[in-house]
C-alpha cells in the first residue's frame, strides 16, 4: 500500500467512524451545535488529517498520533473517580478550588460558579446549549473556521461538551476561575473538547487552565476555545501544560477582541508527547493589545510546536509575542508565528520574539516568523535566536564558586525568568516557577497532589 | 600562597603566556603591570581556570595544592577570587540568590552551615556598607543595568562576601571616576590581613596609591620583564612603557 493511500485511509477511519456514531453525536445535542456539525464533516471530508505538506504542519507530524484505535466519548459519563481523594490542587489560595473537566466534559459536580458574583456562567456547553441556547448561537462556531482548518473540522464534527464561561458587562471578577482538565480513562482515549469564553465590555477576569492527565493511557485531545473579548474588556488565560509523554495535545484558540480590550495569554509546557498550540488573535477593533507568552521545558522524545496568528484589522492596536524553549535529549520543537497588519490598519505596533536554548546536539529547533504588511504607518519587528548557554556568564557563576550544574541550572531559570515573570497572579507564578526549576533539575515537575498514578 | 613556575599558556593555536614565574606570601600585595595585549588578563583568566585557555608548559601552586588541575568552582571555594575586568550582565539570575547561593557553596566547602536568610541579609548589609555600595540588589538581575563604576563595586561587594585568601583584581580600576576609585582601594584594604593576598593588574598607577603593593612586576610579550618595588610603578607612570619595549627588543 502506497503512503498516500496509507494517509487517504487514515482520515476515512476518522470519516468512518463519524458515520458509525453519528446518531449518537446528534443525539441529545442542541440544534446550534449540530448544525454547525453538518458542515464540518463536509469540511473534514474536503481537507483530511492534515500532512507535513500542509504549510501549517510542515514541521509537526500528526499522522503516527491519529494512527492508533482510540476510544472515543461521545456520550457523558458517570464520573468513577473520586475527585475528593485523586485531586486537591494545593494553591487553594489562587481563589477557589477548581472546576473539573474530565476527557472534555464539564463535571458539573464540581462545578464552581456560585462561587463568583452574580451574573457569571460557567457552564458546561452542554447545559448552555439547553438553557439558553441562542447566547450560544451568537457565538458557537463563529471565528474557528471550519472550512480552513481540518482539525477544527474534526473537532466540531465530533464537539459534544466543553466548558461555557459568560462574564456579563462590567463585571470585574478578581478571583481567577481555575479550570482543571483530566484525561482519564480505561483505555486509549480520543478526545474532544469545544469551549467558549465571553467576556462582555468593560468585563475583567483572568483563567487559569490546568491540563493533567491521571493515568498512563495514550491520549488524543483535540480542543477548540473561541474568545470573545468586549469592548474595553479584558482577559489573562494562563495555561499550564503537563500530561503524560504519551499525549497528544492540540489546542486551537480563536480570539476576537474589539476596542480598547487587553487579552494576555500565557502558556507554559512541561510534560507531553506531541503539544500543538494554535492561537489565532484578531483586532477587531482600535486601540486593543494582545499580549501572547509561552514557555516550554522539554526532554526525551518530546514535541512542542506554536504556531500564532495575529490579524491587525483596525489600527492604534498592539501585539507582543515572547515564546522561549528549552530543549533537551532529543526533542523537537518548532514555532511559526505569522503577523498581519491589514489595509489601513495603520500605528499598529507589532512585535514578536522567538528565543530557543538548545542544550544538546540532537535538540532541534524550527522558527519561523512571517509577516504581511499592507498598510504603511506600521512598527514591526519579529526576531528569532536558537542558541546554548552562554559561556561566558557561566565562567562567572563558576568562578564565585558555583558547581557547573548549579550554574547551568541558574542560567536556564533565568532564560525562562523573562516569561515566567509575566505571570501577574502572584500564587501561580511562583507555582509555575517551582515547576519550572524542578523541570530543568531533570525531575518530573508535577504537582504534588497530581502525582497519584501518574509516571509522566 | 601561590607559587607559578614557567607557565605557558595559548588561546586557538597562540601563545599568549611564556613562561611566567611568580611566587606569592601570605599578605603580599603585587601590582601587576604591562602595555596592551601583554597578557595580563589571560593570566588572570588562567589562574581562575577558565576553560578556553590552553595550559602548554608550567605549574601552577595555590596553597600547595596543583591549581591547574581544578575546578574554576573548586579554586573559588579554595579561596580565589577574580574581580573581572569585564563583569558580565546576567538577566535573569537574581543578584541576591546569585551570591548567596556563592556564599553557601562556600560554606558547605568549609563544613560550615548554610547561612538562614536573616544572617545572609545581615552579612550582606554589613559587607555592602564596607564597600559603599549604595546599589539597591533586591529584585535586580546580576549585573543588569549597573553602572562601570557600580560594576566594579559589585566585583569588591563580592569579594567581600567570599573573603578570598588570594584575590586577582583585573583592570577593577578602569573606567572609574576617582571618587568610585577610592571606594574601591578603600574595600580591597579593609579586607586586607597578614593572611590574605591579592594581585592587582593596572594599566595605571593611581590605584597604587591608594592599595600600596609590596611588589610590582611588568608583563610583556607573555613574560614578567621585571619585578621592583613599588618604585617601579612611579617610574613606569613617568616613562611609559617604550623603555621596557626597548630593553625586551619590541
Amino acid at each position: 500500500m502506497s503512503v498516500l493511500v496509507e494517509k487517504a485511509n487514515l482520515s476515512l477511519k476518522y470519516m468512518a467512524h463519524y458515520n458509525e456514531v453519528k446518531e449518537l453525536l446528534f443525539e441529545g445535542s442542541s440544534e446550534v451545535i449540530n448544525a454547525a456539525r453538518k458542515k464540518a464533516f463536509q469540511d473534514f471530508v474536503l481537507q483530511g488529517i492534515p500532512t507535513r505538506k500542509n504549510e501549517k504542519y510542515k514541521y509537526t507530524n500528526l499522522h503516527p498520533k491519529f494512527l492508533p484505535d482510540y476510544n472515543f466519548v461521545h456520550q457523558r459519563k458517570n464520573n468513577t473517580v473520586d475527585t475528593k481523594t485523586v485531586f486537591n490542587c494545593d494553591v487553594p489560595q489562587l481563589g477557589n478550588k477548581p472546576t473539573l473537566i474530565f476527557n472534555g466534559w464539564f463535571d458539573e459536580n464540581s462545578n464552581q460558579s456560585k462561587e463568583f458574583p452574580e451574573g457569571i456562567i460557567l457552564c458546561s456547553l452542554e447545559k448552555i446549549a439547553h438553557d439558553n441556547p441562542k447566547l450560544l448561537q451568537k457565538y458557537y462556531a463563529q471565528i474557528a473556521n471550519t472550512a480552513t482548518d481540518p482539525l477544527v473540522a474534526l473537532n466540531t464534527a465530533f464537539a459534544k461538551d466543553g466548558y461555557f464561561i459568560y462574564i456579563p458587562k462590567n463585571l470585574i471578577v478578581e478571583k481567577p476561575i481555575q479550570l482543571i482538565n483530566f484525561l482519564h480513562a480505561n483505555n486509549s482515549t480520543f478526545v474532544t473538547q469545544r469551549n467558549i469564553i465571553v467576556i462582555e465590555s468593560g468585563a475583567s477576569a483572568k483563567l487559569i487552565l490546568c491540563d493533567h492527565t491521571l493515568n498512563l493511557n495514550q491520549y488524543l485531545n483535540n480542543s477548540v476555545t473561541e474568545i470573545f473579548v468586549g469592548e474595553n474588556a479584558s482577559l489573562d488565560y494562563y495555561n499550564l501544560q503537563n500530561q503524560h509523554n504519551k499525549t497528544t495535545s492540540i489546542n486551537s484558540i480563536f480570539i476576537q477582541q474589539e476596542r480598547d480590550s487587553v487579552v494576555t495569554t500565557h502558556t507554559t509546557t512541561l510534560h507531553g508527547g506531541l503539544i500543538r498550540n494554535n492561537l489565532k488573535i484578531v483586532m477587531n477593533g482600535e486601540n486593543a493589545v494582545a499580549n501572547m507568552f509561552g514557555m516550554a521545558f522539554i526532554d526525551k522524545k518530546q514535541h512542542v510546536d506554536n504556531s500564532t496568528q495575529v490579524i491587525h484589522v483596525k489600527p492604534h492596536c498592539e501585539s507582543n509575542q515572547v515564546y522561549k524553549n528549552v530543549l533537551g535529549d532529543e526533542s523537537t520543537g518548532a514555532f511559526s508565528g505569522q503577523i498581519h497588519v491589514v489595509r489601513d490598519a495603520q500605528k499598529t505596533n507589532a512585535f514578536q520574539r522567538n528565543n530557543n536554548l538548545l542544550l544538546t546536539d540532537q535538540a532541534t529547533m524550527q522558527t519561523k516568523p512571517q509577516l504581511i504588511i499592507d498598510a504603511d504607518d506600521v512598527k514591526c519587528s519579529h526576531g528569532a535566536t536558537v542558541g546554548q548557554i552562554d559561556q561566558e556568564a557561566m565562567f562567572y557563576l563558576r568562578s564565585r564558586g558555583i558547581d557547573e550544574d548549579k550554574a547551568r541550572m541558574m542560567m536556564m531559570n533565568a532564560f525562562a525568568h523573562e516569561v515566567v515573570q509575566e505571570i501577574k497572579v502572584e500564587l501561580l507564578r511562583d507555582r509555575i516557577d517551582g515547576l519550572v526549576e524542578k523541570r530543568l533539575n531533570g525531575e518530573v515537575a508535577r504537582c504534588h497532589e497530581c502525582a497519584y498514578n501518574c509516571e509522566c | 600562597m601561590l607559587s607559578i613556575k614557567n607557565l605557558y599558556a595559548s588561546v586557538e593555536g597562540q601563545e599568549i603566556l611564556k613562561g611566567i614565574n611568580l611566587e606569592i606570601k601570605p599578605g603580599e600585595v603585587h601590582a601587576i603591570m604591562g602595555p596592551n595585549g601583554s597578557g595580563k588578563s589571560t593570566l588572570a583568566n588562567v589562574l581562575a581556570g577558565k576553560e578556553e585557555y590552553e595550559i602548554t608548559a608550567g605549574e601552577v601552586f595555590f596553597q600547595s595544592e596543583n591549581l591547574l588541575e581544578k575546578s574554576p568552582e573548586n579554586r573559588a571555594k579554595d579561596g580565589l577570587f577574580l574581580g573581572f575586568q569585564y563583569p558580565v550582565e546576567i538577566p535573569g539570575v537574581p543578584m541576591a540568590n546569585f551570591i548567596k547561593t556563592a556564599v553557601n557553596e562556600h560554606r558547605k566547602h568549609r563544613g560550615e552551615k548554610e547561612l538562614t536568610a536573616g544572617e545572609f541579609l545581615k552579612l550582606m548589609r554589613a559587607k555592602m556598607e564596607l564597600v559603599e555600595m549604595k546599589t539597591k540588589l533586591t529584585n535586580r538581575s546580576v549585573n543588569e543595568g549597573f553602572s562601570g563604576g557600580e560594576k566594579k563595586k559589585n566585583e569588591i561587594f563580592q569579594m567581600a562576601m567570599l573573603e578570598p585568601k588570594l584575590a586577582i583584581l583585573d583592570e577593577t580600576d578602569s573606567g572609574l571616576d576617582i571618587d568610585a576609585l577610592k571606594t574601591v582601594a578603600n574595600g580591597v584594604n579593609a579586607l586586607k590581613s597578614p593572611e590574605t593576598s591579592s594581585i592587582i593588574i593596572t594599566h595605571y598607577q593611581r590605584l597604587l596609591d591608594y592599595i600600596v603593593p609590596d611588589f610590582v612586576h611588568v608583563l610583556y610579550h607573555g613574560k614578567i620583564v621585571k619585578s621592583a618595588g613599588k618604585e617601579l610603578a612611579l617610574e613606569l607612570e613617568e616613562k611609559g612603557y617604550d623603555w621596557i619595549k626597548k630593553e625586551n627588543g619590541n
